[in-house]
């Protein structure tokens, strides 16, 4: 199907017209209506029961670590649902489109499908799920009352929102890159996307990016400046160890990304030469540049859960974690050697035998620490009493799916078998078995370990293992059959095939999809089921799990505070060793709490920003200047606010705790 | 949180904070001035050697350039930016060289694949300079 | 075995606790973030590195560049960061005047720079040496540019903080962004050395 390519412009509207909206697509058209009358719908119920303003107040502007943290993680699961849409119709098309049958998609509308699918599921559902469980659990686990930087991180939040919703608009209004999740020139070069599709992707990471990267910072600080005293570095629980090494990693990775994304837009809006294929330009130089970015955000995604899965094995067998201390080295060897590996996305480039044998190894090298933290968890299963509650079944589910995964990346490694398996379904399936076998099972690990946490109450078991064994056997049935037909030789982000003996595996891919589909049904089922049965699941000592760690010593969900007193720390297991040693809550003494104060400058900012891109991504020029000028203002107006702070009065920290004091007692 | 010297002994974190954002070494007149000199003197240099053309191997005038760079960049760390093992309790240099390390392996990392590549795929094209 | 001091019942939270300063965090966390700003640097670098000589038959640097340009330019970079530390000096002294002068004289410092090295690249674009041109001059445009822009918004950001100081005076906050902003001008001399080592001396040597 011919695309629209306005090629005029206006001043008031830049290249936006009414051609933009794709009407010819009966496909985004329905997704349109569906949407919309969704929004509508939610919008009018927050006008009616009058929800805006506690929103505004008690949400959207929180600089509560608690309350960002859930916002990530509402995001990241709203987000999942696109992303998933957009895997489905991938498996549909890919089912459908043989013996000469076209499918149901074209190829324009394929193609921003599977770059959308990949961005979103990358930068909007893993790293918000991945900085939402951080930014919720971290402060609480060493002892802390916030983030360093409280405002920081509720701009953080708006962000990578904005991000979002640039993304998100796409759908509706001109076209998504069809480069692929990557977008690699000379194909996402002006002259061969020459319209909207790049530029969403650029500015849509572009404002998110800013958001991941001062999020980053900011729990760095976080974890270098507010432990309690006595955590010492050998002292904090594995998982803030792994959120420490993650950020240093965002911290020092994200920049790359945009300083690429940048030199991109320069070639596509300016005319530069970095990566066109004359006047000495290099498209290679992007690939190399944005992996030195791509491979170090693998390990983004799933150190943080290696911490998770460490928290979870230790709490649900009873015992103190095996190996601590070789699991934090094994945390820090990866987080350094991730820098030296980037390579191996592009051995069939050309760079020769020696360079690629350099990367190979390396490569191979950092399966070693991965390894031996598999073995430090089975360790701590050995001889424990182990509880087979919901996090402790998706992390077994982990340890053998990814394992799996590790193994056939261990196989593309090697470079003369990646010459024979590059840009296959094999590496499809590969990537896929250790995201969703790594970085997803160990989110919906850390969902239901700290869900009682954030809420006060348990989720509901039966529907958890309903939703566990959907997604498990789901996710084998749909990968499986694409690592047989990449050893076949079937490339990746192919649209319609010749060869109909391949059917078959497709078809039986496409049930795992339908399958997971269900599963991802089964745990909104099982959220829903668990607010409204919440009396039955509540759990009212704050330590549903008997855990280890400081969060469980607080009550669930939370004060606004995290701990009238702050802790003292003298084991690794703090909470474990306060219990085991006699601790008794304190019921008196309480002061008043010195407490950040809620700001909208965050949201005003990031809304800004989207604005700025949305103006660049359509030549509306006069809009972009504006923006940015606004936002320039208001940036400066804020730092003129000296008063960012106020105390919760003793009062009212004295009303809280005896509120628990009596709850606790009337339990016992 | 504001780490409570009385209770907590045992505490790992030997930046005391109350003493407020000091956290960069004491800057002092003498500091200041004697970076200053030093950074004139390490500038000079290699733009007169430049300028004048005073090394005739163009290689070695490169290294000897470079070496200067390196000497200067250290002199702004110690002398303008306070840089030592002890601010932030170590934090401030440990990123610093962690930052480093990653500035090295971007940079020669990518000049040697780049390189390799050309080679490799280009081979008697390596004159990029005339290719329009 | 168990001692005695084992047996009994350690502290396990702090009774007499104080507010803790705000701002103990933003040192650090500044020096992070600039770390993170030498990573765009390095990858810009990196690209002049790779292009660096991709003159696509246009002109090179022994056509362009003029050392004696440079030479002056690096002059007041370098003097904008003596007297930022002057600054920086009369702040511990606490004298708001001083202070505020020497803001203003690193400010102006920084203008000239900044004058100096628009004059450069209009004179380059004047003679077709456009950051169109080549692989070359993209990576030298953007690379030089960047770190022009990030000696304006460290120019717009001193104009800020010395109306701040002028409205409240050095209170514990303002010192903090005084020290923030030291750290980042400080910072942008030494991404300078860089530059006029690895383009424009290194240039000249091609």
């Amino acid at each position: 199907m011919a695309v629209p390519q306005p090629v005029e412009t206006t001043f008031l509207f830049g290249r936006l017209t009414w051609q933009a909206f794709p009407l010819h697509e009966p496909i985004v058209v329905a997704t349109f209506a569906v949407v919309a009358l969704g929004g509508v719908a939610v919008l009018a119920a927050l006008t009616w029961f009058r929800l805006w303003g506690y929103l505004w107040r008690e949400w959207f502007t929180s600089v509560d670590h608690k309350k960002i943290g859930i916002m990530y993680m509402m995001l990241g699961l709203i987000m999942l649902l696109r992303g998933f849409a957009d895997a489905v119709m991938m498996r549909l098309q890919q089912a459908m489109a043989f013996n000469g049958s076209e499918g149901y998609l074209n190829a324009h509308h394929y193609d921003q499908i599977f770059t959308a699918h990949g961005v979103i599921m990358i930068f909007f559902v893993a790293m918000p799920l991945v900085t939402g469980l951080m930014n919720y659990v971290v402060p609480l686990q060493i002892g802390a009352r916030d983030v360093s930087f409280p405002f920081l991180n509720n701009f953080s939040f708006w962000m990578t929102v904005g991000g979002a919703v640039l993304v998100m608009a796409s759908l509706f209004l001109g076209e998504f890159a069809q480069t692929g999740w990557l977008a690699y020139p000379p194909l996402s070069n002006i002259g061969y996307s020459p319209w909207v599709g790049v530029d969403y992707y650029i500015w849509g990471l572009q404002v998110a990016g800013v958001g991941t990267t001062l999020s980053g910072i900011n729990l760095i600080c976080t974890i270098i400046k507010m432990r309690a005293p006595g955590m010492s570095l050998m002292k904090m629980p594995v998982f803030t160890w792994t959120s420490l090494c993650t950020n240093v990693l965002i911290v020092a990775s994200f920049p790359v990304l945009t300083a690429v994304l940048a030199l991109l837009s320069l070639d596509r809006y300016v005319g530069t030469n970095f990566f066109t294929n004359d006047f000495g330009g290099n498209p290679m130089m992007y690939v190399n540049l944005i992996w030195i970015w791509g491979h170090p955000e693998v390990y983004i995604l799933i150190l943080p859960l290696f911490g998770v899965f460490s928290e979870v094995t230790s709490t649900f067998s009873g015992k103190k974690l095996f190996g601590y201390t070789s699991m934090v080295y094994a945390t820090v060897v990866i987080t350094v050697l991730s820098y030296l590996v980037w390579l191996h996305h592009f051995f069939t480039m050309g760079s020769g035998a020696s360079v690629n044998s350099f990367f190979g190894i390396t490569t191979m090298i950092i399966s070693i620490p991965t390894g031996a933290k598999i073995f430090n968890w089975l360790f701590t299963m050995y001889r424990g009493r182990i509880r087979f509650e919901l996090p402790m079944m998706w992390t077994v589910a982990f340890m053998l799916t990814f394992t799996v995964g590790g193994m056939t990346g261990v196989l593309l490694a090697v470079p003369p078998a990646d010459f024979v398996l590059h840009n296959s379904l094999f590496l499809v399936a590969h990537f896929h078995n250790v995201i969703i076998g790594g970085v997803l099972f160990g989110l919906f690990a850390g969902i239901a370990y700290w869900w009682p946490k954030a809420f006060g109450f348990k989720l509901d078991p039966f529907w958890g293992k309903v939703s566990f064994w959907c997604w498990v056997v789901g996710f084998w049935l749909a990968f499986m059959p694409l690592y047989i037909l990449g050893l076949m030789g079937v490339t990746r982000r192919m649209r319609v095939f010749d060869d109909p003996s391949l059917q078959i595996w497709f078809i039986i891919a496409g049930l795992g999809a339908a399958l997971i589909a269900v599963g991802i049904a089964a745990m909104l089922i099982q959220m829903f089921v668990s607010v409204m049965r919440r009396e039955k699941l509540v759990d009212e000592t704050g330590d549903p799990w008997d855990g280890r760690t400081l969060e469980w010593s607080t009550s669930s969900p939370p004060p606004a505070y995290n701990f009238a007193f702050t802790p003292v720390v003298h084991d690794n297991d703090a909470w474990w060793d306060m219990k085991k040693r006699g601790y008794s809550r304190p019921l008196s003494g309480y002061r008043p709490i010195h407490m950040p104060k809620n700001t909208g400058t965050g949201v005003i900012l990031a809304g800004l920003s989207t604005v700025v891109g949305f103006a660049l991504i359509w030549y509306i020029w006069w809009l972009a200047a504006l923006g940015f000028v606004a936002l320039l203002a208001t940036a400066i107006g804020h730092t003129f606010n000296y008063h960012r702070d106020f105390h919760i009065p003793v009062e009212e920290v004295t009303r809280t705790e005896e509120a628990r004091t009596e709850l606790l007692a009337a339990r016992s | 949180m504001s780490a409570n010297h009385d209770t907590a002994t045992a505490h790992d974190r030997h930046d005391a904070h109350h003493a407020h954002a000091d956290g960069h070494g004491h800057a002092t007149l003498k500091g200041y001035l004697t970076g200053f000199v030093l950074s004139v003197i390490l500038t000079a240099i290699p733009f007169w050697l430049v300028m004048t053309g005073a090394i005739e191997n163009k290689q070695a005038a490169a290294i000897v350039v470079m070496v200067f760079a390196v000497v200067q960049i250290v002199v702004h760390m110690v002398y303008f930016l306070h840089m030592n093992s002890s601010s932030e309790g170590g934090w401030s240099m440990l990123a610093m060289m962690f930052t480093i390390i990653l500035v090295v392996i971007v940079l020669t990392g990518s000049l040697w694949v780049m390189y390799h590549l050309n080679t490799n795929m280009m081979p008697g094209l390596h004159d990029m300079s005339e290719i329009p | 075995m168990a001692t005695a001091a084992e047996k009994a019942v350690p502290t396990f939270y702090v009774k007499d606790e104080h507010d803790h300063a705000e701002g103990g965090s933003t040192m650090l966390g500044f020096w992070i973030y600039l770390m993170s700003d030498c990573l765009i640097f390095a990858i810009l670098f990196a690209v002049y590195g790779v292009l660096g000589t991709n003159y696509a038959a246009g002109p090179a640097p022994k056509d362009l560049f003029d050392l004696s340009l440079v030479a002056v330019n690096t002059t007041m970079l370098l003097l904008s960061s003596i007297t930022y530390g002057f600054a920086m000096l009369t702040m511990e002294k606490n004298r708001v005047a001083a202070t505020q002068a020497w803001l203003a004289v690193t400010g102006l410092f920084g203008l000239a720079f900044l004058g100096i090295e628009l004059y450069e690249f209009a004179h380059m674009i004047h003679e077709g040496a456009t950051p169109q041109r080549s692989g070359f001059l993209s990576a030298f445009f953007t690379l030089v540019g960047t770190h022009g822009l990030h000696v304006t918004f460290g120019t717009v950001w001193l104009v800020t903080l010395m109306i701040q100081v002028g409205k409240r005076g050095l209170i514990a906050a303002n010192r903090r962004r005084l020290m923030c902003l030291s750290m980042f001008w400080h910072f942008l001399d030494v991404v300078w050395i860089g530059v006029f080592t690895f383009v424009y001396l290194m240039g000249m040597l091609r």
